[in-house]
């Protein structure tokens, strides 16, 4: 039996838990700066304030429901950092993840209003709509050489138009917003199963949260325990060498894809059933919660575990900005901070291997 | 009609500008991913110098515009630059970082100048209608755009640099065979930052030249609408080459300005199609395009992967 034993930096998991940390803290000490630089008479009140989010209310039950609040948009945004983190593990970029997430919206709520379907339903049909959009991006990686990321861009604003074209047919007659679920499509209304007693009866805590959790659970098993999870992976690592060894390498990744794009739709159907917002269908950018994944995917160490914590993490400080002084500054210094922290991780390779090699220096001298 | 040739040629010139700067970087083994929020960094320092420099001459407002322009494109592009080449950093995730970063960043910066200026505005324009006059001459009902002229110098400009110097078949070499380079006394990585940073210079003149296209305002909340995007498809279209990037680029900046004109021709009207429809016909497009071209791709092969001395 042969028993190495390791030091502490040389353990995988510290090594991209440090490394996330080092991300997290550089990225808000950049952002911080930029607060400076706008106008340094508020910049440590803003900074506190986005690091605090819910807990800038000092009444302990407004700040539960502001949780709650910071929990129903963490369930989306952990369900596109799956999508993202899924299909990066078999080698794919999944930036489509965004204009998955804008067609399982779409077809969510229309299935909702227009033909007052439950809730299950609307999602199984959200997400087959995800799943189909992502075939179209894996298809044409696949069997035309087409870049998944341009494919997954010019799909994200043409699922962004015609969405809009869709829910302009069941929107309000006075204003650009969809009608509201919770009056003109009860039974699509997710089920809370008494979990909005949990956050001060906060009514759009639902079953979401946990299943989401449940979910990355879940993708977590499928990628380490299971054959399909090794075959897909091992595609990812090399496509010629898993194409010799008798895997179908066009069909996993089309089957990535379609998964991606099946986790993505599901999580814009936990945001919209939960009828805490309604489309606007006039908005004219793709919504950034899938952007976001990517960075809560690569905070999250790539691991589906971590990204729980990352995807939370992202939700808050995107929150925390919301409350920021506007007199002073505006929110998107949230995304700001996000980006920089996505722009950082591609310095995380670096990092391990600095660690590596400062563990095996002190090894050395021992 | 003479509308919709001014429209084509205006975006053309973007698409010839972005495309030709993806062109440079992934000929030295770069994928420039974030060609997008270059855009928006270029756009929004020529925005900011043609909103303060209204009034003056139009020749200074020009020269200034197009080089801070060129400077903003420049030093943002240094930050994919120092990532990819020092850092060997997965150039996908820097180059959509830089996207996100670039539209986040823009807006934080011109909503703190807006509130600045007046409390109570927190939108995230900018204005630059008295200066965009200095931009255009007008000859008899054709708008013509010195940002025309400025493509259409840099397109002969990169031909020329491309395969009649040194530079860029050196260029090309570091894009192709990295170690075959190196072994000759090439400095890869020099070249590699070169092609990166002629990237910026493009992308950001790419930038100002589309948000001056059609109208006189900016909200820059929403970016560039994937434009850099529409840019790097039309340089694989046009196969990495610089005269067919221009061919290409007028066939989709026809798309482009259908988008605009649409509404001017009588045939079109008749048929009824939704204006959404105009707007996504350029990704539609440039899908369409992308499959039947993109099996027998001419990219570099080297490209996309981080050159490593120690390796051969």
């Amino acid at each position: 039996m042969k028993k190495e034993k390791r030091s502490f930096l040389q353990n995988n998991v510290v090594q991209s838990l440090l490394a996330s940390l080092i991300c997290i803290v550089l990225g808000l000490f950049i952002g911080f700066i930029v607060l400076l630089f706008i106008n340094p008479s508020g910049a440590v009140d803003a900074i506190l304030t986005i690091i605090k989010n819910f807990m800038v209310f000092p009444n302990g039950n407004i700040a539960l429901k502001y949780l709650g609040n910071t929990l129903v948009k963490t369930a989306p945004l952990l369900m596109c950092a799956l999508s993202v983190l899924f299909s990066y593990k078999v080698g794919l970029f999944n930036i489509g993840a965004a204009g998955q997430y804008v067609i399982g919206a779409g077809v969510a709520v229309y299935a909702a209003l227009a033909w007052q379907l439950p809730w299950w339903l609307c999602a199984l049909l959200a997400m087959a709509a995800g799943a189909a959009l992502g075939a179209v991006s894996g298809l044409l990686k696949s069997y035309f050489n087409v870049n998944e990321v341009i494919s997954g861009i010019m799909l994200n604003w043409i699922s962004l138009y015609s969405m809009n074209m869709l829910l302009v047919k069941v929107k309000e007659d006075t204003s650009p917003y969809t009608k509201q679920i919770a009056i003109h499509g009860k039974a699509a209304l997710l089920p809370s199963l008494g979990l909005d007693k949990l956050f001060y009866n906060n009514k759009y805590v639902t079953i979401a949260v946990p299943l989401a959790v449940l979910i990355a659970v879940l993708v977590w098993v499928v990628l380490e325990k299971t054959k399909f999870g090794y075959e897909l992976k091992a595609t990812g690592m090399n496509k010629n060498a898993a194409k010799y060894s008798g895997m179908a390498e066009k069909r996993n990744i089309i089957v990535t894809l379609m998964i991606g794009g099946a986790l993505a739709a599901l999580g814009a159907t936990m945001f919209y059933l939960s009828g805490y917002e309604q489309w606007a269908t006039s908005q004219s950018s793709v919504p950034g919660m899938g952007f976001n994944g990517i960075a809560a995917a690569f905070l999250g160490g790539l691991n589906p575990i971590g990204t729980i914590f990352a995807s939370f993490f992202i939700q808050h400080i995107t929150e925390g900005g919301a409350y920021v002084d506007k007199t002073m500054y505006s929110s998107q210094i949230s995304d700001l901070i996000s980006s920089l922290i996505i722009y950082l991780c591609g310095f995380v390779l670096f990092m391990k291997h600095v660690m590596s090699k400062h563990a095996a220096k002190k090894g050395g001298k021992e | 009609m003479t509308l919709l040739l001014q429209y084509t040629l205006l975006y053309a010139s973007v698409l010839i500008l972005v495309a030709l700067g993806g062109c440079f970087s992934e000929r030295s083994g770069v994928i420039n991913l974030g060609l997008e929020g270059i855009m928006v960094m270029g756009a929004l320092g020529g925005a900011l110098t043609m909103k303060y420099m209204a009034g003056l001459p139009g020749i200074v407002i020009v020269l200034t515009t197009i080089l801070i322009s060129a400077l903003f494109g420049l030093i943002y592009s240094l930050l994919l630059a120092v990532a990819c080449i020092n850092f060997k950093a997965d150039q996908t995730i820097v180059g959509t970082a830089l996207n996100l970063l670039g539209t986040a960043l823009a807006t934080v910066i011109v909503k703190a100048v807006n509130t600045a200026a007046n409390p109570d505005d927190v939108s995230s324009n900018v204005q630059y209608i008295a200066a965009k006059k200095s931009l255009i001459v007008n000859i008899g009902g054709f708008e013509f755009n010195w940002f025309m002229l400025l493509a259409f110098v840099l397109l002969i400009t990169a031909y020329v640099l491309l395969y009649k110097t040194r530079f860029g078949l050196r260029l090309m070499a570091c894009g192709e065979h990295p170690q075959a380079a190196d072994s000759v006394g090439i400095n890869v990585y020099k070249m590699r930052y070169a092609g990166v940073m002629i990237s910026g210079v493009l992308g950001g003149l790419g930038g100002i030249v589309y948000i001056t296209a059609g109208v006189s305002e900016w909200k820059f909340e929403n970016g560039v609408a994937g434009f850099g995007f529409l840019a790097l498809a039309v340089m694989i279209f046009g196969q990495w080459k610089p005269l067919r990037i221009a061919l290409a680029a007028l066939l989709f900046g026809m798309f482009r300005a259908l988008s605009n004109v649409y509404s001017g021709f009588d045939f079109l009207t008749a048929l009824n199609i939704p204006s959404t429809v105009y707007n996504m016909m350029p990704y539609i497009i440039s899908l369409l395009v992308l499959t039947f071209t993109s099996k027998n791709s001419k990219a570099p092969k080297a490209e996309g992967i981080p050159y490593d001395k120690g390796q051969r």
